[in-house]
C-alpha cells in the first residue's frame, strides 16, 4: 500500500468533521457571549455614567475577569469543547489564552515562567493586530499626503 | 428597543465566530491560526471605513469578538496619524485599545498565583 | 527484525498505578493502585510523574518480593523531554540504567531489551516499562490544560499511568516473552497531530504483518493481538489494511487495542487513551494476569509510538511512527 492509496483509506474511516453542527454551536455560544458582553455595557452606561465608546474598554476588563474564574475553575476548557470558536473569537478567549498558559506555567517561577510564557498562545494575535494596524495606518497616510484620499 | 440591540449583538457577534468556526474546521487552521486572521481582517475593515459603522449597528456583537482588537488598533494609528503624521501611526496603536491586553496581563497574573491546573476530562 | 528469546525470560511481577480519572478506565480493577492527586502530592507534574514511577516499581518489588538491591538493569521511558520522569524515579532506585525513546512504544521496547539481556545471562531481574503523565505531556505537546481548543473526533486522551514488569529468567506458571519484533519507522505522510490513530496504524501494521510472516504463523495462532494506543479510529484502519491484505472477518475479531478501550464507550475522550502510560498500564496488568489465569495462552503485544515533537510539527515535519512487538506464552 502506498501513501496516496493509504491517505484514500484513512480518509474514507475517519468521521467527518461535523460542520454544520460545529458552526451551529459556535453561532449559539458566541452570541450568547456578545449579549452578556452588550447586558455589561448597558450596565456599566446606566450605573456608572459611561458613555456609549467609554464602556467598551470596562465591559472588555469584566468580560475578561469572568474569563479568568472560568478558566481558573476548568470551565472555559469544558466551554472551548463544545463551542470551538464560539468561546475562542469573543475576547473571553483571548483571556482564556493569556490566562492558562499563566497559570500552566506557575511551576516554573514568576519570571522564566509566568512572564515569559504567558503570551505563548496570544502573541500571535497581538503581533498581527499591531504589525496590520501599522501598515494600514501608513498606507493611509502615504494614500492621504499624495492626495488620493481624505482623513 | 433594548432587545432588539440584544438580538442584533446576539446575531452579528454569533456569526463572527461562525467565520471563525469555518476557518478552523474547513481550511484546517489551529485556534491561533484562526485568531490571527479575524485580527488582520479587523484592522483591514477598519482601514476601509468598514468597522466603525458595524459598531454602531451591533454594539457589544462587534466589540467583543477579536476583529475589534484589530479595529481598535487601527482606529488609535489612524486618529493619531491624522493628528502628528509620521509619528503617530506609532504612538496611537494603543490609544483606544489597551484594557483588553492589560486586563489579560494583570487578571493572568492573578491567576498564576492562585489556581493550578487540573487535567479532569469535560 | 524478528528477535527469538532461546532462554525463554519470565515476567515475574507486575505492577500498575494510575490516577484519579483513570478510575473511569474500564482496566480499573486490574490497577495496583489509583491515586487521588494526579500530582501524587508533589509540587509540579513533572514530580508527580517522577513519584508514579517510583510508586509501580516500589509495588513490583513489594509482589517478587525482592529487594532493590536485586535488580541489575532499570529500562524504561516517558514522553516529557529529555525523559526526566523517568531520569530521577531512576536515581531513587539507584540500578543500572538506560533511558529509552520509543514515544508510546516503550512499554514494549523495554521488554525486548531487558528480555535480550536476560538471554544473554547479563541480567537476573530487570524492571521494563513505561508511563505517562497527563498535564505533563499535554503542556508540553499540545495546549496549556486550562486552554479552550476544541479537540476534534480523532484526538486521544493522554493517560496518567505507569506499568511495569519484572524481567528474569524462565520460571515455570509465569508468562515467557518467547520473541520480539522491533518495528521500522514507518511514515505515511500525516502531519495532524490530532490524528495519532491515523500516524500509527501502517507502523502497526507493518510491524504485525512481519511478526507473522517470520514466525510462519496467522492472526488465528494467538489468543489476542492487542496494540498500544491507536484509538478507536486508527483499529478500525488497521483492521481495513489487513482485510485489504486478504486477513478473513473472525480472524480480525482477535485485534484489540488498549487505548480504544481504556475509557470505555465515555465520549468525553474522543477516540480513546493513548500516551505511553496508557498500553503499559494495560499489557502490564489485565494483560498479565489474563496470561496467569489461562484466559490467554499465546498473545502479541504490539505497543505503538509517533516520533513527533512539537517542534517537529510546528516545522511542518510528516509524523513517522514505529511499532514494537512482543509475543508471550503461558505454558
Amino acid at each position: 500500500m502506498d501513501p496516496q492509496e493509504y491517505q484514500q483509506l484513512e480518509q474514507q474511516i475517519t468521521p467527518p468533521t461535523p460542520y454544520v453542527k460545529n458552526v451551529l454551536k459556535a453561532f449559539l455560544v458566541g452570541g450568547i457571549i456578545c449579549t452578556i458582553g452588550q447586558a455589561i455595557t448597558y450596565f456599566f452606561i446606566i450605573f456608572f455614567d459611561f458613555t456609549d465608546k467609554t464602556a467598551g474598554n470596562a465591559t472588555v476588563a469584566t468580560m475578561v475577569f469572568i474569563s479568568m474564574l472560568l478558566t481558573g475553575f476548568g470551565l472555559y476548557r469544558k466551554l472551548g469543547q463544545f463551542a470551538g470558536a464560539g468561546s475562542a473569537v469573543p475576547v473571553t478567549g483571548f483571556g482564556n489564552a493569556v490566562i492558562s498558559a499563566a497559570i500552566e506555567y506557575r511551576t516554573e517561577g514568576l519570571v522564566l515562567g509566568v512572564g515569559s510564557n504567558m503570551f505563548k498562545l496570544a502573541g500571535s494575535v497581538i503581533l498581527f493586530g499591531v504589525g496590520s494596524a501599522f501598515f494600514i495606518a501608513l498606507i493611509k497616510l502615504i494614500l492621504v499626503s499624495v492626495g488620493v484620499l481624505e482623513w | 428597543m433594548l432587545f432588539l440591540n440584544f438580538l442584533i449583538a446576539f446575531i452579528v457577534g454569533g456569526l463572527i465566530c461562525v467565520i471563525g468556526q469555518l476557518i478552523m474546521d474547513v481550511g484546517k487552521m489551529t485556534p491561533g491560526h484562526t485568531l490571527s486572521i479575524l485580527v488582520v481582517a479587523g484592522a483591514i475593515l477598519d482601514g476601509l471605513g468598514f468597522y466603525e459603522p458595524l459598531i454602531d449597528f451591533a454594539g457589544a456583537g462587534a466589540t467583543i469578538p477579536i476583529t475589534s482588537f484589530g479595529n481598535s488598533l487601527t482606529h488609535g494609528a489612524l486618529a493619531e496619524a491624522e493628528k502628528h503624521g509620521w509619528v503617530g501611526v506609532l504612538t496611537g496603536m494603543f490609544e483606544v485599545t489597551s484594557s483588553g491586553i492589560s486586563a489579560a496581563i494583570v487578571f493572568g497574573f492573578i491567576a498564576a498565583l492562585i489556581f493550578k491546573p487540573k487535567g479532569k476530562a469535560n | 527484525m524478528v528477535i527469538l528469546f532461546q532462554s525463554k525470560p519470565s515476567i515475574i511481577a507486575c505492577g500498575a498505578v494510575a490516577g484519579p480519572l483513570e478510575r473511569k478506565s474500564v482496566f480499573n480493577s486490574y490497577f495496583d493502585s489509583i491515586v487521588e492527586d494526579e500530582r501524587w502530592n508533589q509540587t509540579t507534574n513533572e514530580q508527580g510523574h517522577s513519584k508514579m514511577i517510583s510508586e509501580a516499581c516500589d509495588i513490583v518489588i513489594k509482589k517478587a518480593n525482592i529487594k532493590n538491591l536485586d535488580i541489575d538493569f532499570f529500562l524504561s521511558g516517558d514522553l516529557v523531554n529529555q525523559m526526566t520522569p523517568t531520569n530521577f524515579a531512576a536515581r531513587e532506585l539507584a540500578c543500572s540504567f538506560i533511558g529509552l525513546f520509543s514515544a508510546c512504544a516503550t512499554s514494549v521496547s523495554s521488554v525486548i531489551i531487558a528480555s535480550l539481556l536476560t538471554d544473554l545471562g547479563a541480567s537476573q531481574l530487570a524492571i521494563a516499562g513505561a508511563s505517562s503523565q497527563h498535564n505533563a505531556i499535554e503542556r508540553q505537546f499540545r495546549y496549556p490544560i486550562n486552554y479552550g481548543a476544541q479537540k476534534p473526533a480523532t484526538s486521544q486522551w493522554t493517560v496518567t499511568a505507569a506499568g511495569y514488569a519484572l524481567i528474569g529468567k524462565h520460571k515455570p506458571d509465569h508468562p515467557s516473552v518467547i520473541a520480539g519484533t522491533i518495528g521500522k519507522v514507518v511514515d505515511y505522510g500525516e502531519v495532524n497531530p490530532f490524528h495519532m490513530g491515523g500516524a500509527m496504524a501502517p507502523a502497526a501494521f507493518d510491524t504485525i504483518t512481519s511478526h507473522l510472516k517470520k514466525r510462519k504463523q496467522k492472526i488465528s495462532d494467538y489468543d489476542l493481538i492487542m496494540t498500544g494506543d491507536l484509538g478507536k479510529i486508527g483499529l478500525k484502519i488497521l483492521k481495513a489494511m489487513l482485510a485489504q491484505s486478504g486477513v478473513k472477518q473472525d480472524e480480525l475479531q482477535l485485534l484489540r487495542d488498549a487505548g480504544a478501550e481504556f475509557y470505555g464507550e465515555d465520549e468525553s475522550f474522543q477516540a480513546g487513551a493513548s500516551g505511553a502510560g496508557c498500553s503499559a498500564a494495560v499489557f502490564f496488568s489485565y494483560i498479565e494476569q489474563q496470561l496467569k489465569t489461562g484466559r490467554f495462552n499465546r498473545v502479541l503485544l504490539v505497543a505503538t509510538g509517533a516520533l513527533l515533537s512539537p517542534l517537529s510539527f510546528q516545522q511542518g515535519e510528516t509524523i513517522p511512527c514505529t511499532a514494537h512487538a512482543i509475543e508471550i506464552t503461558m505454558e
